[in-house]
């Protein structure tokens, strides 16, 4: 069949922002669809509002769009481009959502755009669950006994007829929001109320449950000539009762006979022959392990997190793969890209065995519920591979970058047995170094089976873990080379060894170098060994052959950024895979070494040689004792691969860019300080306390407002603005264990502007692609605000401030390559407030924006050029013709007991951008791309925190009021009103709590403090996020969410133009 | 690993390849030594099915998955009609001492110790399959009883392959099978259980014939249909079976499978020959021209059939494997007769080809076996 020739112009519709339960997994599939489709000479175009992706880098489409991922956008966009067809698959649900609505709408038909690869009405079978359940008893399919309920009469009635539990899902969600399993009616009615609220379409699911049962998932492709293949089966090691993507998941499947795998294997093939799907899909399955009886739990008509993971897990890029079905290729005309040789019409079969263990935001959201359930609560995963299961868990609990290096939890030692188990009952994040917790203590495998209904196949694992636990630590130094190999063999990284043994790294050192235990790397070939492969994927095991072959090309090293999280985003991972791009430009072999699965960079095609490890300092080293690499970058991967530049500098590695000296003042608060002041540029001030006393003589010199944070931890984590003796006393007592090993950081609060200065640097130059100012003063994370490119309010003499200050401390410090700074004005003085040397978040918008290509220009600058030569020279680069908002997206309505009110500690989990001629458009399609839904009339809840209410804040609600808006006020800030003039109707917090979605539509709430649950206004907050409702938790936020509201009232047409017409000016 | 210690006979496991390569490793299963012929299988399941997989006589399988025996070993998963292990030989990165399913009756080690049938574990399993993909299937001497090195190069050299298997792995008296449906006569060269279960399934009477049995024999119970079925070896050893299969070639409709199919060639006068490392897994696609379709097949064999001179004597290629083009299946220009190359009954392995059972009958339905 091969190519439509038809297909002259295809569109693909990106994911968007990064959520929990749509992360970077669809950056990963879409840059897969874009390039295999552009390979094919057809017209690539894509629309994606998320600046922090590879796919919308310049280069991997034709045309970009990024532009609000809104069927008016999309509709407008297709008007403009008229493709032929239109890619919906590769988005995640945000795609196929879209997709659906403009089939619906009449907008393809009329536009004569054909749907490729998924038809409306396979993604309607797959997606209703009403519809699906009725196709799946039309194939003679078993789904458990389910109903459809959009009144809670309808709950009950179900109930009465199967009996608890039941689970409850809301049709068309991300990641199963406001999902959960009920035990008796009060869960029933809260879970149903909450699920039909969630739907997009007011529709839930009941569901007889099968928690417990093994939860087993395909990865399936079919093609249009209805040729079918599974590329991976996978098996949890949490059953049915815990998201899969909140599960720790192995591949291939491990407990099944053949002939129970071959049964799932068949009823997949028929549920995606009777879906006509023509590309990938995942479809999940529950299989009880008594009886082998199985039901199919559900479809995904797409491709997903679960293929990315198969993806890598098993070496076939199913993107791709689906991507060329899209386009009418069969299975049976493609090559398998891994062998180049062999067919593509095959399904892998593997020789190891992979771990994906999720990665979850609880160090962040400490308020939030770790109980792990039908909602994904995970915001990024790691993958290991190893000959053993051992071996691979222990690598991915490693690569979690968690503090334990093995399965031993010190907070556990001092808990009893009968807490162990009801932590292990919790089921929550922890559950599996619970588990071994418990096997420590003498409780047996089947007991914990008993518990939890984990496979005993793991358990027994676990145990062998616990024996060698045991064995290192009975035989202390005693312990022979044979003891080292076995415990390497099963994953136990040196600390661990150390710590059990009692030996000096010294001893441990020649033990392994005499002996020759060191592990050596195998490759992922999609064939087990079959035929011979060219794809350079390796993984590390102790076995006896070696098959990376090292080439005799000079070689550099990245370091990845490991799991998504909070802070520590796609970002990271887009400056890593131009980082490696640009490496190859400049003739070096590349070579990365990461361990996230969704990623681009772990793509096997993406540098020259991918070795998928942890990325802890020992595994680090094993790869460059094998490639000897001229030099590592690590300032592409965050914080992660910073993290490792002490080691490396320790052993004499040399890391290319910024040295590790520099690194260390900038990163050391303290030293940082010092050397501001030596160099006369303005810090805030700020000491170290490690009592309350020496806290309030603190207090005496500066005064309030105070920023304080303990010191051993990096990133915002439990980092507090005080205002008073009373809120410092509480935040010590409380938040802070203080004592002199943990001292606590209070510096001077500096109200004022911020602004993000990102520059590639030589060590004596800089170049600036632009600089960027947050619309919510200092206060809010960084990460947080809303920033804005240009400069928006910000004098020239400052912006010079800015570039002068910033090229002064790269020259003290000799930074080559990236640096971030992160500057505060208070009208009267300019502050330095943290010194990244490092990719920063920024990065990827401000390339994007100015075209300027930084992660290149800074590689550049690693391997000794100028800045001086490059086109793009030094200093500020020249000033775009376009305005680009960059707006936060928080993952609120996934997380249930969290806050989303703004504040130092960072919250979100993704961004976009919202690009336009003019500044208020930029701004209104930034709030349209993040989602926030705009009212054009109604109430606002105002409650205001003392210290925000000011004229300014007064001039702002008034404005809402003159828009037509009605506010409601608290009893508290009420008296603020009547003073400024500014019309309020007061109500109670019950009242507030009952009118939220009525006749409030919105709120305006700055808290005191922010993240307590419990508290009135954090109920009002969680409401309004659960309603969809705008929350602003910041009076700057809601002075800019004005512009938003005058354009939506207003019915601004928006236009929309591809990235390089802004660039270009025309 | 690890666990292995714990319940397996925990000696040293030795294996020997004809070319002087030594793998050290652990032993489990029975204490032995044996010599045979090391091939790989990339089956991630199904290890159970594939040591009683009569195919496999003589052969020393070495697994690529290197999990093995996750889910035990059950009363259901035999192959074998003696229900006992074919293979000489078992070698696996790593063997489970704790296996965990519903249906798991003992370990892989104590299966195999009850078997008589020496493992090796431990060992490199990727090299052992690189190196058999490199340089072809090679003679191997597997111990777990202490052979020394100099010992085993020995015995391995002064070890002669057989390969004959099929004469031995047939029924050695005729046995039926009853069944409502077709009377199906079977040529036996060591049939897998699985395909007397699919057989059996659409109803078939089926009447097995030991090695050797003459046509006359086989005509005798007047059978609507003649089915080859698989077996160990090299084909061409089959002298009596092609002969016999020559003789009743165009007297009624024929199926064969894996070896019947190479039976099949060799009595048309098409030639075979023995590949450098075969096909062992079920993750091969394979493509039907008849049906412009392509499916995902289970295999085991070592020697494949020549296209060129399957055509040159009246067969049409039907099916090629989608990896390497080797012949996967042929039907007859004029005669009615098929068949196949890889395991449309899968045990184990995918399902997808169980329709070519349905084309067999619909043959012979054709052919004027109507009711």
């Amino acid at each position: 069949m091969s190519v439509n020739k038809g297909l002259k112009k295809a569109l693909i519709i990106g994911s968007g922002p990064i959520i929990i339960g749509q992360a970077a997994e669809f950056d990963y599939a879409g840059t897969q669809a874009c390039k295999a489709i552009r390979e094919e000479g057809i017209e690539t175009i894509l629309v994606n509002s998320n600046p922090a992706t590879i796919m919308t880098d310049q280069g991997i489409a034709d045309k970009v769009y990024m532009e609000p991922l809104t069927e008016e956008a999309l509709e407008a966009i297709l008007e403009r481009e008229r493709p032929d067809g239109i890619l919906a698959g590769f988005g995640g649900q945000t795609g196929l959502n879209l997709a659906m609505a403009l089939e619906e709408s009449g907008a393809l038909a009329r536009l004569g755009v054909r749907l490729l690869g998924v038809n409306k009405d396979s993604i309607r079978r797959a997606e209703d669950r009403e519809a699906f359940k009725e196709l799946m008893l039309e194939i003679d399919e078993p789904v458990p006994e389910s109903a459809i309920a959009i009144n809670i009469e309808q709950c009950k009635e179900f109930v009465d007829k199967v009996g608890y539990p039941v689970i409850i899902r809301p049709a068309y969600t991300l990641g199963g929001t406001g999902g959960g399993i009920a035990e008796d009616e009060a869960e029933l009615e809260l879970l149903a109320r909450r699920g039909m609220e969630n739907s997009a379409i007011g529709q839930i699911l009941l569901e007889r449950s099968v928690a417990g049962w093994k939860e087993i998932e395909y990865e399936v492709i079919r093609d249009a000539k209805d040729n079918c293949i599974i590329v991976c089966g996978m098996e949890n090691f949490d059953p049915v009762g815990v998201h899969t993507g909140d599960s720790i998941v192995v591949a291939p499947i491990q407990t099944l006979r053949d002939e129970e795998y071959q049964k799932l294997r068949d009823a997949s093939l028929k549920i995606i022959r009777s879906l006509k799907i023509e590309g990938g899909c995942n479809i999940q399955f529950a299989m009880d392990p008594k009886s082998s009886d199985y039901v199919v739990i559900e479809v995904n008509p797409r491709v997903s997190r679960s293929s990315a993971l198969a993806s890598k897990a098993a070496g076939y890029p199913i993107a791709k793969i689906a991507a060329k079905i899209a386009l009418g290729y069969s299975l049976d005309e493609l090559k398998n890209y891994v062998t180049q040789r062999t067919s593509a019409c095959f399904e892998p079969t593997l020789d190891y065995i992979v771990v994906k263990f999720p990665k979850w935001p609880f160090d962040k959201f400490n308020t939030a519920s770790r109980r792990l359930g039908t909602q994904m609560k995970a915001t990024g995963e790691v993958m290991s591979i190893s000959r053993t299961f051992e071996d691979a868990l222990l690598k991915a609990v490693t690569s979690l970058e968690v503090k334990q290096t093995g399965l031993r939890v010190e907070a556990f030692k001092s808990l009893d047995k009968d807490a162990i188990m009801r932590k292990i009952d919790a089921c929550d994040d922890e559950r599996i170094f619970a588990l071994t917790e418990a096997l420590r203590r003498g409780v047996t495998v089947e007991e914990l089976h008993d518990h939890t209904l984990v496979d005993n196949w793991f358990l027994h694992k676990l145990e062998n873990i616990v024996k060698m636990e045991r064995k290192l630590e009975s035989h202390k130094k005693e312990i022979t080379p044979d003891m080292v190999r076995e415990a390497e063999e099963m994953g136990f990284v040196d600390d661990e060894i150390l710590e059990l043994t009692g030996l000096s790294s010294t001893e441990l050192h020649f033990i392994r170098r005499y002996n020759g235990i060191y592990p050596v790397y195998k490759m992922v070939d999609t064939c087990g060994g079959e035929f011979e492969a060219v794809t350079p994927y390796y993984y590390s095991c102790f076995d006896r052959e070696d098959e990376s072959r090292v080439s005799d090309k000079e070689k550099i090293l990245v370091i990845g950024s490991g799991p998504i999280r909070i802070g520590q985003g796609i970002e990271f991972d887009y400056c890593c895979v131009q980082g490696v791009w640009a490496i190859k430009d400049f003739g070096y072999e590349a070579i990365i070494v990461n361990n996230n699965p969704e990623t681009v960079s772990t793509d096997f095609d993406t540098s020259d040689k991918l070795y998928f490890e942890a990325l802890h300092i020992d595994d680090v080293l094993n790869v460059i004792d094998k490639e000897r690499p001229l030099g590592v970058v690590l300032q592409l991967g965050g914080q992660t691969s910073l993290n490792i530049a002490e080691g490396l500098s320790k052993r004499g590695i040399r890391i290319l860019g910024t040295p590790f000296k520099s690194i260390d003042l900038a990163e050391d608060r303290e030293k940082l300080r010092n050397l501001m002041g030596e160099m006369g540029i303005p810090t805030p001030a700020g000491f170290s306390v490690t009592d309350e006393k020496e806290a309030f003589e603190v207090v005496e010199k500066l005064g309030y407002p105070l920023v304080v944070r303990p010191s051993y931890v990096i990133g915002g984590r439990a980092m507090q603005v005080v205002y008073s003796d009373a809120e410092l006393r509480k935040y010590l007592k409380e938040a802070v264990n203080l004592s002199l090993e943990h001292p606590v950081l209070i510096d001077q609060y500096v109200l004022g502007k911020e602004m993000d200065v990102d520059a590639v640097a030589d060590g004596d130059d800089i170049l600036i692609p632009g600089l960027m100012e947050h619309i919510e003063r200092t206060g809010v994370h960084s990460g947080d605000s809303i920033s804005v490119y240009p400069l928006h309010s910000i004098s020239n003499e400052v912006a010079d401030l800015l570039i002068e200050y910033t090229r002064r401390i790269i020259r003290r410090l000799g930074v080559v390559g990236l640096i971030n700074v992160q500057y505060a004005w208070d009208d009267k003085k300019l502050y330095v407030i943290e010194v990244n040397p490092r990719a920063s978040r920024t990065v990827p918008i401000l390339s994007k924006v100015t075209g300027v290509p930084m992660v290149k220009l800074a590689v550049s600058a690693m391997l000794g050029k100028k800045l001086s030569e490059s086109e793009y020279g030094v200093g500020l680069y020249r000033k775009m013709k376009l305005h680009a908002v960059k707006a936060p997206v928080f993952s609120g309505a996934k997380l249930t007991d969290v806050d989303v009110a703004l504040g130092p500690e960072m919250k979100s989990t993704g961004e976009v951008l919202g690009i336009d001629r003019d500044y208020g458009k930029a701004v209104y399609k930034g709030f349209l791309a993040s989602g926030v839904r705009i009212p054009e009339s109604g109430g606002f809840f105002v409650g205001l925190r003392g210290p925000d209410r000011t004229p300014d804040t007064a001039e702002i609600l008034r404005e809402y009021v003159d828009e037509g808006f009605k506010l409601y006020v608290s009893p508290g800030t009420a008296p603020f009103m009547r003073e400024s003039k500014v019309e309020a109707d007061t109500m109670t917090f019950d009242e507030v709590l009952a009118s939220v979605g009525e006749r409030i539509n919105g709120i305006i709430n700055v808290p005191e403090v922010a993240n307590l649950p419990g508290s009135n206004s954090f109920d009002i907050r969680r409401k309004a996020i659960e309603r969809d409702l705008p929350v602003l938790t910041c009076m700057d936020t809601a002075k800019v969410f004005l512009e938003a509201i005058r354009h939506k009232k207003a019915g601004t047409k928006l236009e929309y133009r591809t990235l390089e017409e802004y660039l270009g000016g025309k | 690993m690890g666990e292995e210690h714990t319940t397996t006979t925990n000696t040293r496991g030795l294996l020997y390849l004809e070319d002087g390569t030594v793998f050290h490793g652990r032993g489990f299963g029975a204490r032995g030594t044996r010599v045979g012929e090391l091939v790989f299988n990339t089956s991630m399941t199904g290890y159970q099915k594939i040591l009683t997989d009569p195919s496999y006589k003589g052969q020393i399988i070495n697994m690529t998955y290197p999990l093995i025996g996750n889910y035990g070993v059950n009363d259901d998963d035999y192959e074998s009609l003696s229900r006992g292990i074919h293979a000489f030989g078992f070698v696996a990165k790593g063997i489970s001492a704790c296996p965990s399913n519903n249906k798991s009756r003992m370990t892989i080690h104590q299966w195999l110790t009850e078997q008589g049938v020496p493992g090796v574990c431990g060992v490199d399993t990727r090299m052992i399959t690189k190196k058999i993909r490199d340089e072809g299937t090679v003679k191997c001497l597997i111990s777990n009883e202490g052979v020394s090195e100099a010992e085993a190069r020995e015995i391995c050299e002064g070890a002669t392959l057989r390969q004959d298997w099929m004469k031995e792995t047939a029924v050695k008296e005729p046995l039926r099978r009853p069944g409502k449906g077709r009377r199906l006569a079977v040529m036996d060269f060591g049939i897998k259980a699985g395909i007397l279960t699919s057989l059996s399934a659409k109803g078939c009477d089926l009447h097995l014939f030991p090695y050797g049995a003459s046509a006359e024999e086989i005509m005798a119970v007047r059978p609507e249909g003649i089915f080859l079925s698989n077996g160990p070896g090299d084909p061409e050893e089959a002298v009596e079976g092609i002969e016999t299969a020559r003789r009743l070639i165009g007297r009624v409709p024929i199926f064969g499978i894996c070896m019947g199919h190479q039976v099949l060639a060799l009595a048309l006068g098409g030639k075979t020959y023995k590949m450098k490392y075969g096909h062992r897994g079920g993750n091969h696609g394979v493509h039907d021209a008849d049906t412009d379709r392509s499916a995902i097949t289970s295999q085991n064999h070592g020697y494949a059939v020549d296209a060129g001179s399957a055509e040159a004597n009246g067969l049409i290629i039907t099916h090629r494997n989608l990896n390497d083009g080797t012949v996967e299946g042929m039907k007859h220009k004029t005669l009615p007769l098929f068949s196949v190359q890889f395991h449309p009954e899968a045990s184990p392995g995918p399902n997808d080809s169980a329709y070519l059972f349905d084309r067999f009958l619909d043959m012979i339905a054709r052919f004027g076996g109507a009711d």
